[in-house]
């Protein structure tokens, strides 16, 4: 809303603009050229395998890496010389824990809120709150050091969060949590989306990240390969099902010809393949037909990980 | 009102020492007070049988060597040890760089601190000084700002030398090759005039000799091998280049 109460100009400005980003270390190209833009209250997603660029992409946008070549706008503002004044609107979580272990949980958003110039009437109240967000409060005084993985995670994200950012970016927030952990963080980020936070958050979960992004690209050798919402990406790359056989171990899987006419893509991975079909079940039934007889059948939904493998020949998580 | 960037980093460190500070003042304290024991008492009761240097009793010429020494390892320690926490170990910078803070802010936050704790450092090391009998307490208090100097002198250099270390062992070495020689043979325990002829210049060239200079001089009003100036601006020189090298390295390591 503008001034006069009207949705306008300002509200729809894209809070990340990129367009034509390149992030090089010597001869390396981490990021080759890519174009997104990111608006206020979405949640999007980068996608993609280790080294494909997006920790580098975050860390420009988080004004910490200087940009190559190409235009980055972070709330319509140049990293290059504004970097105070965007970061202060940010909240960071860093693929690698920082948390200070010289210090208790609360100093941890106490020292933070200090960074951020915030008074620390302020600082006080929004910790009881931040504590109590990340389920943190019986742990205030302790150390960081014994907190597990998730709740140091957790603790990363209220910290992030101690100055009310316009945008969090988030590198990897799940990666090394057990199950249960990623469940519990994953939880809280839902939460925050429906606050209406605006987030950016890189995984190669593709589960989560068709549960949480509104948008995404995915990328693959530092360029965006494809872009979009999950369920568009995934109409227009894959089939609605997917079969998948498992042949036991020792056994040469039948070779692609044999399911000639069966499936719209067919994929003989190392462990298992696939048959993507718009109906699986009738797949699976034309196959006992054919005389082929896996060990193990599986009939599910087109997901991101379908996408990835289809537009770059490889699967994501190896 | 805003807080000046670098004030809000002093304040992480200030905020760090409330836990550690108990160990800090307790070895503050028992280490001037071993030295003192040590070379000032016992050895001293050696050098005096032949006459002390300057025609000074051996401890009285001896405690503001030993103050500006302690000043140099306390600064280069800093210089040291926090830094690696802070690029390495913790990552406390990197965390702060997220922040509106800058490179420039974290390590002129860094040297504030560094300050301070000099001059903690400094103001009980006198206190020993004077409780020991070898200076009156105004003349030694005169020697708390050189020995602050002297620190700074040290930590600027070794806050750069930290900063583009890939591993620790760099640290030791820094200490056992550098330091360590600094401390015995830049006129702290004896003066530089012992040493062999061809040796003489060399230590004249050593940071902690102009800071021993200046210690000595303030504290005791002994002359000094050039004029107090001229010890002072190698001082200062030192601690502004350390400066400006850690804001360049540390941007070099940390924004990429």
């Amino acid at each position: 809303m503008n001034a006069y109460g009207y949705p306008g100009s300002v509200m729809s400005d894209p809070l990340v603009e990129a367009r034509g980003l390149v992030k090089r270390f010597g001869d390396i190209v981490a990021v080759d050229g890519i174009d997104f833009e990111v608006r206020a209250g979405e949640v999007f997603g980068f996608l993609g395998p280790n080294g494909a660029g997006k920790s580098s992409t975050m860390r420009m946008i988080g004004a910490v890496s200087p940009v190559s070549a190409g235009h980055l706008r972070v709330f319509g503002l140049d990293p290059a010389t504004d970097a105070p004044r965007i970061k202060a609107q940010l909240g960071v979580v860093p693929q690698e824990d920082n948390l200070d272990t010289e210090l208790t949980v609360e100093e941890n958003l106490y020292i933070y809120g200090r960074y951020f110039d915030l008074p620390r009437e302020v600082i006080r109240r929004r910790i009881d709150e931040l504590l109590e967000f990340a389920q943190l409060t019986e742990r205030r005084d302790s150390r960081v050091e014994p907190l597990s993985g998730g709740m140091k995670r957790r603790l990363t994200i209220a910290r992030g969060l101690i100055n009310q950012p316009r945008l969090m970016i988030l590198d990897e927030p799940t990666t090394g949590l057990d199950p249960q952990a990623r469940h519990v963080l994953w939880d809280r980020l839902w939460r925050l989306k429906q606050q209406g936070v605006t987030l950016i958050v890189t995984t190669h979960y593709m589960d989560e990240a068709e549960q949480l992004c509104d948008r995404l690209v995915i990328m693959d050798h530092g360029k965006i390969v494809a872009e979009g919402s999950p369920r568009e990406l995934i109409e227009r790359h894959s089939t609605r099902e997917v079969l998948e056989l498992r042949f036991p171990v020792g056994v040469e899987p039948p070779p692609e010809s044999a399911y000639n006419g069966m499936a719209k893509r067919i994929e003989i991975l190392a462990d298992r393949t696939l048959l993507y079909s718009d109906d699986a079940e009738r797949t699976l039934a034309e196959l006992s037909e054919r005389g082929i007889h896996p060990e193990q059948t599986l009939v599910r939904r087109s997901t991101l990980e379908d996408v990835f493998l289809k537009l770059t020949g490889r699967t994501l998580v190896d | 009102m805003a807080t000046p960037a670098a004030l809000r980093f002093f304040e992480r460190q200030a905020r760090v020492y409330r836990h550690t500070w108990r160990g800090s003042v307790v070895s503050t304290f028992v280490q001037p007070v071993f030295y003192l024991l040590a070379m000032g008492l016992g050895l001293g009761s050696l050098v005096d049988r032949q006459g002390g240097p300057e025609g000074l009793p051996y401890l009285v010429w001896l405690a503001p060597g030993l103050l500006a020494a302690a000043a140099m390892q306390t600064g280069a320690g800093e210089g040291a040890w926090p830094v690696m926490a802070g690029i390495r170990w913790v990552k406390f910078y990197q965390a702060a760089l997220a922040t509106p803070l800058t490179v420039r802010d974290v390590v002129l936050g860094h040297f504030g601190w560094v300050t301070a704790r000099l001059g903690m450092v400094a103001v009980v090391y006198v206190g020993v000084i004077w409780a020991f009998g070898a200076v009156d307490l105004l003349s030694g208090l005169a020697a708390v700002l050189p020995a602050v100097l002297v620190g700074l002198a040290f930590a600027g250099p070794v806050t750069a030398y930290t900063a583009g270390l890939e591993r620790e062992t760099g640290l030791s070495s820094l200490f056992r090759f550098g330091i360590v020689p600094l401390f015995l043979f830049s006129g702290t325990f004896f003066p530089i005039s012992q040493l062999p002829g061809w040796l003489q210049p060399l230590a004249a060239f050593t940071p902690l000799w102009h800071g021993v200079e200046l210690t000595r001089w303030a504290a005791l009003g002994l002359p000094t091998a050039f004029p107090p100036a001229v010890h002072v601006a190698v001082l200062v020189v030192l601690f502004a280049s350390g400066v400006w090298l850690s804001m360049v390295r540390l941007t070099r390591r940390l924004v990429v």
